[in-house]
């Protein structure tokens, strides 16, 4: 049994073998419970924050029955899914109709333990952190798959290949964009990725490297189309696919889908975080004012809004335009950062210095090109302003 | 060894979130791609023209209400006009006037309608919402003058159910400035924006020949490039004394014949409308607005055919009278209906998505194609 283990661990790559011992096994079941409670507690909040969010954005009031504010909705939602019926549909393939959503959470929690929280807050210091936490989040691809093919649902079908077809197109963008900044950082670890981000905001890759700034782009668009929201969300379009591949779950099963996917949504920005936006640093020198967990917190939740806020702004697109978007504008433009990236990485002081500034200078342009296109459209009248 | 593949039958509603009611749709995919949409209809058929032989004319405008139950006021308005031309008797400036303001103010909240479920069906949520905003400010005028939010019953043989209440011109007009801003912002949000236009240009493509011969109206038919409205060109009520443009898909549009065309010549209807209320509403002139015929009209022996612009195009009343209190028939042409035999046709070899967005820009309601 502990050869097996320790056979394994080293297959994995990890450093610092630990003894298996019955205490550890038990430190493990502690660390697993803690990232589902953990799971729930975030999906919890992102689900009362979302309603927020967009009942702000589309000037409605929100939920505000329940407890103060309404912060006590998603409690009421969670009690009411939890002794909720689940429906299996005739003739569906009971197991894995029972697997599926089991198979999707676990691809949602399991890169949860290579997170760096901050400063020694990890709970797997893995040295191929970034390479885990890509692969097990692919994992949902299996289970959202397999609830599309177990369902006995022709809509449930189809969500669950356009899932597949989604989620591992974008999955190589992704990649090839965390590329980039492992190449300049030189490492796979996401503690030591946050390391290498000390000493300010100017520190931070995404200011450090014009290549860095565009796969941050990407990074940042891949990741909507990962975790399958809009305007990615076709795998489970409502207007289209009914409910996708979870049109025949219900109750806790299906809640198991919804916590999954705020779960992916923490876990994708959590690598952003790391990769681009200094990881648990603030943005000052020295040492992170609040504890370097807030800081992360506070990053997350950033990003977390501005997906929040996409999803209400935008209708969602074609599968082809998904498809082309993906092969023929992102992958493309991820080699071309990664090429970027790799003549930088073996730059100096000096070139590294320039490039710095040339980071900001995309930045900015960027930034200017932003605000001249929303203010040149922005309240024309609906006949002069349209493209032709 | 080739794979043996074979299309798949999928059945769209009746109960799908975006056949906007109880159509149903028989489509063949292959994969992504639609082979064949065959719509199937009748679910909601109610018995409306042979039902209507059995009432009085009076008692036949509230099941009018219920035919497009989206613009209840611009239905009510045909059938009026209809019987009006039947006895060959006029109403009042007076009652006119509102008749015209509550009908556009019925085609405004029913194109808000428009854009909102359309909106939906791309995927986009505020939208919806920010029209549903808008559209019920118009429903609470309409419960102030009539009393009902949805199924007004206002329109009256030869005038109105009663006239406009106390201060309801200053809402209005309070209203519509407030709208005409809202609206700038839903062209930020949703008109001009870049996945909407890449998803709606080029989508079913409706060329001007086809758009003839298939019977299409209103925006489906101005779309594609047929200069033609009722109010202007077989102009009935006061509309000949109104200014306003009709937006036709090409070039001052900016689309011609596909989905975005006809979402634009709505948007575009819209601003006309805001502009025909207010002419309506500028020196309304006093007068009894209120019915000056009989309870229980008796129409001479004939038969009229009227035809009037509804927001979905053309609505027809074909009423035959025998000289008794109850029409001897009554047929109604529901824009809706010769509307959607145009979607089989142009919703071959396309993408499930493209599906959803024509039927959605075709814009039905089954009360009025089921009747």
């Amino acid at each position: 049994m502990q050869g097996m283990y320790e056979t394994l661990l080293a297959a994995l790559g990890a450093e610092r073998v630990v003894p298996f011992s019955v205490g550890f096994a038990a430190l493990v079941v502690v660390f697993a419970l803690f990232a589902a409670i953990m799971g729930a507690v975030v999906a919890l909040i992102m689900v009362l924050a979302e309603r927020k969010i967009s009942a702000d954005i589309q000037e409605r009031i929100g939920p505000n029955r329940v407890g103060p504010m309404g912060f006590f909705q998603t409690v009421a939602d969670a009690v009411k899914l939890l002794t909720k019926e689940n429906v299996l549909p005739r003739k569906a393939d009971s197991i894995l109709h029972y697997c599926a959503p089991t198979l999707v959470f676990t691809g949602g929690l399991l890169p949860v333990a290579a997170i760096a929280w901050s400063n020694g807050i990890v709970v797997a210091d893995l040295n191929i952190g970034v390479l885990y936490v890509v692969g097990t989040a692919s994992l949902g691809v299996i289970g959202r798959l397999m609830a599309g093919w177990a369902s006995n649902n022709k809509w449930s079908l189809l969500g669950g290949m356009r899932a597949a077809g989604q989620m591992i197109s974008y999955e190589i963008p992704n990649s090839i964009a965390i590329l980039s900044v492992i190449v300049l950082a030189g490492t796979l670890n996401l503690q030591e990725l946050s390391e290498a981000q000390k000493g300010g905001i100017h520190q931070w890759f995404v200011f450090r490297s014009p290549f860095a700034f565009v796969a941050c782009l990407i990074c940042l668009v891949s990741s909507l189309a990962e975790v399958n929201r809009t305007p990615f969300d076709l795998p489970e379009a409502e207007s289209e696919l009914v409910s996708g591949y979870h049109t025949e779950y219900s109750g806790i099963r299906w809640a198991i889908f919804m916590m999954s996917e705020y779960i992916g949504m923490v876990v994708v920005n959590a690598v952003a975080v790391a990769l681009f936006f200094g990881g648990w640093n603030g943005g000052l020198p020295g040492e992170p004012l609040l504890g370097g967990w807030i800081w992360y917190l506070l990053k997350i939740a950033a990003l977390m809004y501005c997906q929040v806020w996409v999803r209400f702004v935008l209708p969602r697109l074609r599968i082809d335009q998904l498809m082309s978007l993906c092969w023929k504008n992102l992958v493309p433009l991820g080699f071309l950062a990664l090429l970027g990236a790799s003549v930088q990485a073996l730059l100096g002081p000096t070139g590294q210095h320039v490039m710095m500034v040339a980071a900001w200078l995309t930045f900015g342009g960027f930034v200017t090109l932003l605000f001249a296109a929303v203010l040149k459209t922005r309240h024309v009248p609906a006949q002069d302003g349209i493209p032709r | 060894m080739p794979f043996k593949t074979e299309e798949m039958l999928l059945n769209v509603g009746p109960q799908h979130p975006s056949t906007h009611g109880v159509l149903h749709l028989e489509v063949t995919t292959d994969g992504e791609l639609v082979t064949n949409a065959e719509p199937t209809i009748g679910y909601l058929h109610r018995c409306f023209e042979k039902y209507a032989e059995t009432l009085t004319y009076q008692q036949i405008i509230p099941y009018t209400d219920r035919l497009d139950y989206l613009s209840s006021m611009n239905n009510n308005f045909g059938f009026v006009v209809a019987v009006e031309k039947l006895m060959g008797i006029s109403v009042c400036e007076r009652a006119e006037r509102i008749r015209v303001i509550m009908a556009e103010l019925n085609r405004i909240a029913s194109h808000l309608m428009f854009i909102g479920s359309f909106s939906n069906d791309l995927g986009a949520m505020t939208p919806f919402l920010w029209c549903f905003r808008d559209r019920e400010e118009i429903l609470k005028i309409f419960e102030e003058v009539s009393g009902a939010r949805l199924l007004y019953n206002y329109y009256r043989i030869g005038g109105l159910a009663a006239d406009l209440t106390p201060g309801i011109e200053d809402r209005i007009h309070s209203f519509l400035n407030q709208f005409e801003a809202h609206m700038l912002e839903l062209d930020d949000l949703f008109t001009r924006n870049a996945i909407v236009i890449a998803r709606l240009k080029g989508v079913g493509m409706i060329p001007r020949e086809t758009a003839i011969a298939y019977g299409l109206s209103g925006p489906m038919l101005r779309a594609s490039g047929v200069d033609w409205d009722c109010r202007r060109d077989e102009p009935y009520s006061i509309y000949p004394s109104l200014r306003f443009e009709v937006p036709v898909g090409g070039e001052k549009l900016g689309a011609l014949g596909d989905c975005y065309a006809r979402y634009l010549v709505r948007r575009a209807e819209i601003d006309q409308s805001v502009s025909l209320v207010r002419q309506c509403l500028t020196d309304i002139p006093p007068g009894d607005v209120k019915e000056q015929v009989k309870r229980n009209v008796r129409p001479p022996v004939g038969e009229v055919y009227v035809r009037t612009e509804n927001p979905r195009g053309e609505i027809g009343f074909y009423l035959r009278s025998d000289g008794s209190t109850k029409p001897s028939r009554v047929k109604v042409r529901a824009p809706s209906f010769c509307n959607m035999s145009v979607f089989n046709r142009i919703s071959k070899d396309i993408l499930v998505a493209d599906m959803i967005a024509i039927l959605g820009s075709v814009d039905i309601v089954l009360g009025e194609i089921d009747r």
